[in-house]
């Protein structure tokens, strides 16, 4: 099972270190991790992904939970919510190959964002499965370079009972 | 505001070190552990300025006076104080830090640091001191702006002492030590993750716990060091006379119940009593209080209590169904748990015929030990010193390995915060300095270290506190000139082969196991000599007949005090169940 699990943590020096510390202390494994601050200065939002069952969810969370700069930890899996991962992405690209470059950019409502001689680079961003479908897509071109921030949720505004991802 | 600002006048600003001491003031701490060091020195230099509020006391070494000050914490309660300068004093420290966090001990660490401009230039005694903790303390902070400590400190205080109790660390930079400003004892809090109301158990909670109490058949009580943290001895004595339930204790739990009460099984576990073990082997019901199913204790865990119903109650919502599921798990203070619980619980219908069955296993399976040795068994002295001063009241601290667990079977308590054993941790040479700091709190009583020489020499340098800091310890040295459980080990499932084990010579046949009786006559070290060399009082015994009155010259004595006991080697704890085993697997001979 895949948990996605947002904290929200003092905004203070050490806190991702001690925080990505202990999880790796007590051996779970993380996916995916993004930080960022909030609306709030004194506040940071990180954003896990882990996988494990159930108990070892709890025993996340909990863990979590009892750092003392960690002030609230939420399931957001376990919510109607909203994921984003962001890529840039660096593709090999010729003059003839520009073009299907663009058409799948427009189908995947990515962007353009850099045109070279030898390459373009993309950015793009969605749920992790588009991300992976647009990253098949670009495989045979060629990946030069490709860089994730790592997925943020949020529960929706209107939570209907659970588990849906968009 | 403006009122307090105008009270604020150029008097009033004070020191980062003053600012620290003048916390631990506030803060009621009368003892403080400290070894100074360039980075230190200005904390050192407050501390003098408050000599009659708060003793200072100069350890050997920074892990005895982090032990010290648990010495403390374990046998009152308060939060002990340690400090250390940077680099290898803080690490020197991180022993007794670590130790503390697995005991939930409430203790404040602090290190001095080297200045905030050089911090991350690999500076002369410079660690990354709180980096390296952040996994072994209940919290930590580096200070870097002088306005932050006063709430700092308050809140570390706060931190230790409060819920489920642990080490906080404090990092203080020499520049911030020496930097000043107004301090604001009151300041607000900054801990919106952090809650100070202990979780309580819901009133259907307890009603849970009542119900299954009342269908149980062969119910047995599992309470642990939780009970004595919380101070709620009082409580589960009052929950077994209501019930008369059988209980056994964890090792941390030892005193929460009267050690003599007929229905105590004594400790349960690796060494635990045969008939507390098989008691929650067939339990339909498990009482499990302020524990955490360690592995020591379960073994096998998924074999551990496998027929009966768990209930749970711990203040740590982390503990519940980490290790072991529990049926019923309830996050709570668990003083407050067995207050309620006291309200309404009534006996179990019928269990007259399980606690007959549990007084017989007590009765078949006794602690015991060869009685008819020649000379002095470990379990015979540590027997005897109980005979001795069970009405005396004393504190009674242990190293690490075989002497700690029969003193754990042979020293009966009857009270909590008498008994201080590194459980978690484990930690060889906690002992002297422990029993030390517990001195310090209680300078009229009786305090104990009963020993091995493997553990005793790793803190020996605390002699020199003691008699200097006139802190009259008594050192009940059991002498087997070996690491006896490790050789234990080594006989059990190793074929006797000794491998580093030994602690004398190396060109004595007992390095490589071929020795033979108790080993040379000439024992290594003379602890006698280094014991009078620190200025301690020492006495050798190994003749029998001699062990009581040297026992009672080493209480008589006044000052410090080692008696080195000469014991074999091949005694082995027993009880014993194999770790990952289960009670079937019990060694009993």
């Amino acid at each position: 099972m895949r948990h996605v699990i947002s904290a929200l943590v003092q905004n203070v020096p050490g806190v991702l270190s001690h925080v990505t510390g202990m999880l790796a202390s007590r051996g779970y494994n993380l996916e995916s991790l993004a930080v960022g601050e909030t609306e709030d200065q004194h506040l940071s939002r990180m954003t896990f992904v882990v996988g494990g069952d159930d108990s070892v969810l709890n025993q996340v969370r909990k863990q979590l939970e009892k750092i003392v700069t960690v002030v609230q930890v939420d399931d957001i899996s376990s919510k109607d919510y909203v994921e984003r991962d962001l890529m840039l992405i660096k593709v090999a690209a010729k003059d003839q190959q520009r073009a299907e470059i663009h058409e799948l950019c427009a189908i995947f409502r990515g962007k353009v964002v850099d045109v070279g001689p030898e390459n373009v680079v993309v950015e793009i961003s969605g749920p992790e499965k588009k991300i992976e479908a647009f990253i098949d897509l670009m495989r045979p071109l060629g990946i030069t370079e490709m860089v994730r921030t790592g997925r943020i949720a949020m529960v929706r505004g209107v939570n209907r009972n659970g588990g849906t991802e968009q | 505001m403006a009122t307090v600002e105008k009270t604020k006048t150029k008097s009033d600003v004070t020191s980062g070190a003053d600012i620290v001491i003048r916390s631990l003031v506030n803060h009621g701490v009368e003892v403080i552990f400290a070894y100074p060091g360039g980075c230190s020195m200005p904390l050192h230099q407050a501390l003098t300025r408050f000599s009659d509020k708060i003793r200072t006391i100069l350890p050997r070494h920074e892990q005895g006076g982090g032990f010290a000050a648990q010495g403390i914490s374990r046998s009152t309660g308060q939060v002990g104080v340690c400090m250390a300068t940077s680099g290898p004093g803080a690490t020197n420290l991180i022993t007794a830090i670590a130790d503390a966090k697995l005991d939930s001990i409430p203790m404040v660490a602090i290190t001095a640091q080297v200045p905030t401009k050089v911090i991350g230039t690999d500076a002369f005694q410079e660690t990354p001191v709180v980096e390296a903790c952040r996994g072994l303390t209940k919290h930590h902070y580096l200070v870097t702006d002088v306005n932050d400590l006063a709430r700092v400190f308050k809140e570390a205080f706060l931190i230790a002492a409060s819920g489920r109790p642990g080490p906080v660390l404090v990092d203080i930079p020499k520049d911030v030590q020496l930097d000043s400003c107004v301090p604001d004892f009151d300041a607000t809090l900054d801990l919106p993750g952090y809650s100070f109301d202990d979780p309580q158990a819901r009133p259907e909670q307890i009603n849970q716990i009542a119900a299954a109490i009342k269908l149980a058949k062969r119910p047995v009580i599992y309470a642990g060091g939780g009970i004595i943290i919380a101070e709620a001895s009082e409580q589960l004595r009052e929950l077994v006379a209501k019930t008369g339930i059988p209980i056994t204790t964890t090792v941390m739990g030892l005193g929460a119940f009267p050690g003599e009460d007929e229905l105590s099984l004594d400790m349960l576990g690796m060494h635990g009593s045969v008939y507390a073990n098989k008691a929650v082997d067939g339990a339909d019901l498990l009482i499990a209080l302020g524990v955490r199913f360690d592995d020591r204790v379960t073994g096998k865990v998924e074999e551990f209590c496998k027929h009966g119903k768990i209930i749970h109650v711990d203040i740590d919502s982390s503990e519940l169904n980490k290790n072991k599921e529990a049926h019923i798990p309830i996050c709570s203070d668990v003083k407050y748990a067995l207050t309620e619980l006291n309200k309404i619980v009534e006996p179990p219908e019928d269990i007259a015929g399980w606690v007959a069955q549990c007084k017989e296993w007590k009765e078949e399976h006794p602690f015991s030990y060869d009685a008819s040795y020649p000379g002095i068994t470990q379990q015979l002295a540590i027997h005897e010193l109980y005979k001795l001063t069970r009405d005396l009241d004393p504190v009674v601290a242990v190293g690490v390995g075989q002497h700690q667990m029969w003193a754990a079977q042979f020293y009966k308590f009857d009270k909590p915060r008498n008994w201080l054993s590194s459980s978690g941790l484990g930690t060889m040479g906690f002992g002297l300095p422990a029993a030390m700091g517990a001195q310090t709190a209680f300078p009229d009583r009786l305090v104990f270290d009963i020993d091995g020489d493997g553990s005793f020499l790793m803190n020996i340098q605390e002699l020199a506190t003691c008699a200097c800091e006139k802190l009259p310890v008594k050192v009940l040295l059991l002498n087997n000139q070996h690491l006896g459980m490790v050789v234990q080990w080594e006989d059990r499932f190793m074929q006797g082969n000794r491998a580093h084990t030994y602690l004398g010579p190396i060109d004595n046949p007992e390095w490589k196991g071929e020795g033979d009786g108790i080993g040379p006559p000439e024992r290594y070290p003379d602890f006698v000599s280094i014991a009078r060399g620190f200025g301690c009082g020492a006495a050798y015994v190994k003749d029998k007949a001699d062990l009581i009155p040297a026992l009672k010259a080493m209480i008589a004595y006044d000052g410090p005090y080692v008696l080195d006991v000469e014991t074999p080697y091949q005694e082995h704890v027993l009880p014993m169940i194999p770790g990952g085993k289960t009670v079937k697997d019990i060694i009993t001979e």
